[in-house]
């Protein structure tokens, strides 16, 4: 039995006339937070007593893995290897993503939103972003479940083989046409949105339009070149001496 | 005459000893709810009171909270496995087998939850970011803690990622060629980058040399993974956590349910 006395002097926290209930953190949020921490706990430890942590061989350099798989959560990065030469596909495209993360909060002016879940509010925020978010696992699902020797193709039910069909040559698109398709797609990509919806450019200014343009267009550049290399066999879209995309 | 409870308990705690420890007397009392966070270290974190709305598990399905519950038992763990582990390319692969095969007492449990802990931390902070994207938590005033959240981000990855060397098994080997091949094509720092000679970097001086301790992956790799794993990557990690939540603190919760 509670103490009376004790009950009597339980008041919940003062109630400000307006803003929203208050309520204790102890117990109210501590005892979710416990339990919550609780059943982590569990299931890791189940899940660990009954699957074990891969282990293979020694390690052997001078015996390669076919396929050397990266860990996991950068095969959407390894899968883009496929599309793009490794200072782009490793380096450039991880460090894009890393810093257009951090540009979020600076170019999303959208003062709607900010606390709940809502997509009617911010339709080009969410979509975008949940976008990436898809594309980053589906990439990841590819290369975790559909990529054999050589890198090859194999859906996850079929065996391994090498004796899978040569693939087709690639090619690549002349210097200057390169250069031309780029600077059209990053150009009109930038100015035509511009024009089309006024009032986005307008609150956005100069600078921080640019910015979200360039990383979205990067995005779905980084798209397109895969659709190019898988429809058409281009190799590179742009070869120069010292670079190719 | 016995003495009755009440006098045993009066007796146990009004005294000094038990009050230079215990603050606060247990009464459920709206005064000992807010005591018992702020005088205790581990719960002074927390505001005293929070809105209703903040703390449904629908609205943050509690994964920051998880991801920093996770990187504590990473903690734990991985200091235990560090009494059984050594970063030696001729020892590293028997320690392993003896964590797996339980010459260790609990060993293979002990392996196996940090290893799959390990992902479980990436999965949660990838979703945490998802959820505070979603929920527009990053908006004013909080746009610098999202910065640190990104960060922090990056630094759950790359602790896993050295991680994956430790074993010294064929996954690892050359799950972690693959990773450092790729610093090896970083424009201008890296040997097979573009402009690489621009600065004169060439495989014995680049930003993947940096990394390795050499030109490829042999001991000084080893060395390199495990002091980054354990020491490195966990202080940057924490200092950063430290600012995260503190900011959260300064900057307020973004739900107004």
């Amino acid at each position: 039995m509670a103490n009376p006395e004790a009950t009597m002097l339980r008041p919940e926290p003062k109630q400000t006339q307006t803003g929203p209930e208050k309520i204790h953190t102890w117990p109210h949020l501590v005892a979710k937070e416990f339990l919550c921490a609780l059943l982590f706990t569990v299931v890791i430890l189940l899940y660990s007593y009954y699957v074990d942590a891969p282990l293979r061989e020694l390690a052997n350099p001078g015996e390669p893995e076919n396929p050397a798989k990266a860990p996991w959560y950068f095969l959407g990065l390894q899968e883009e290897l496929v599309y793009f030469d490794p200072w782009f596909a490793g380096v450039v495209l991880p460090f894009l993503i890393i810093i257009g993360l951090m540009f979020i909060p600076y170019i999303d002016f959208n003062p709607k939103g900010n606390g709940y879940y809502t997509f009617r509010e911010r339709k080009f925020a969410v979509t975008t972003f949940s976008f990436g978010f898809l594309l980053w696992y589906v990439l990841i699902i590819i290369g975790v479940y559909c990529r054999g020797p050589f890198w090859a193709w194999f859906w996850p039910w079929e065996k391994w083989t090498l004796a899978f069909p040569t693939p087709p040559p690639l090619w690549s698109l002349p210097a200057p046409v390169g250069v031309l398709l780029l600077l059209a797609y990053f150009g009109v990509g930038t100015w035509l949105p511009a024009r089309r919806w006024k009032d986005f450019y307008q609150k956005l200014g100069p600078v921080k339009y640019g910015i979200t343009m360039f990383l979205l267009l990067a995005m779905i550049g980084t798209i397109l070149k895969m659709g190019l290399r898988l429809g058409f066999n281009v190799k590179y879209v742009l070869q120069t001496p010292w670079f190719n995309i | 005459m016995l003495p009755n409870l009440k006098e045993i308990g009066d007796k146990i705690t009004q005294n000094d000893v038990w009050k230079s420890i215990f603050r606060h007397r247990y009464e459920d009392t709206s005064r000992n709810r807010m005591l018992q966070v702020l005088s205790n270290v581990w719960l002074h974190i927390h505001p005293t009171t929070v809105t209703k709305g903040n703390i449904n598990i629908s609205f943050t399905w509690c994964l920051g909270g998880l991801t920093f519950f996770v990187f504590l038992f990473e903690t734990l763990t991985g200091v235990l496995l560090m009494f059984y582990y050594t970063p030696d390319v001729n020892r590293a692969y028997a320690d392993m087998l003896d964590l797996s095969n339980n010459a260790i007492p609990l060993g293979r449990l002990l392996r196996n939850t940090h290893r799959w802990a390990g992902h479980a931390m990436v999965i949660t902070v990838c979703f945490h970011m998802l959820r505070v994207f979603l929920t527009g938590s990053y908006k004013a005033p909080r746009q610098f803690n999202w910065v640190v959240g990104v960060i922090l981000l990056v630094l759950t990855l790359l602790l896993s990622f050295t991680g994956y060397l430790l074993p010294w098994d064929q996954l690892g080997y050359w799950a972690i060629t693959v990773g450092t091949n790729m610093a090896g094509a970083t424009p201008f720092a890296g040997y097979q980058g573009p402009f690489a000679e621009l600065f004169g970097f060439t495989i014995d001086n680049d930003i993947r040399f940096g990394l390795l301790g050499g030109t490829s992956i042999q001991a000084p790799a080893l060395l390199r993974a495990y002091v980054w794993h354990c020491i490195g990557l966990p202080a940057m990690a924490g200092g950063l956590m430290m600012l995260h939540f503190w900011r959260i603190r300064k900057d307020g919760f973004s739900g107004q349910l």
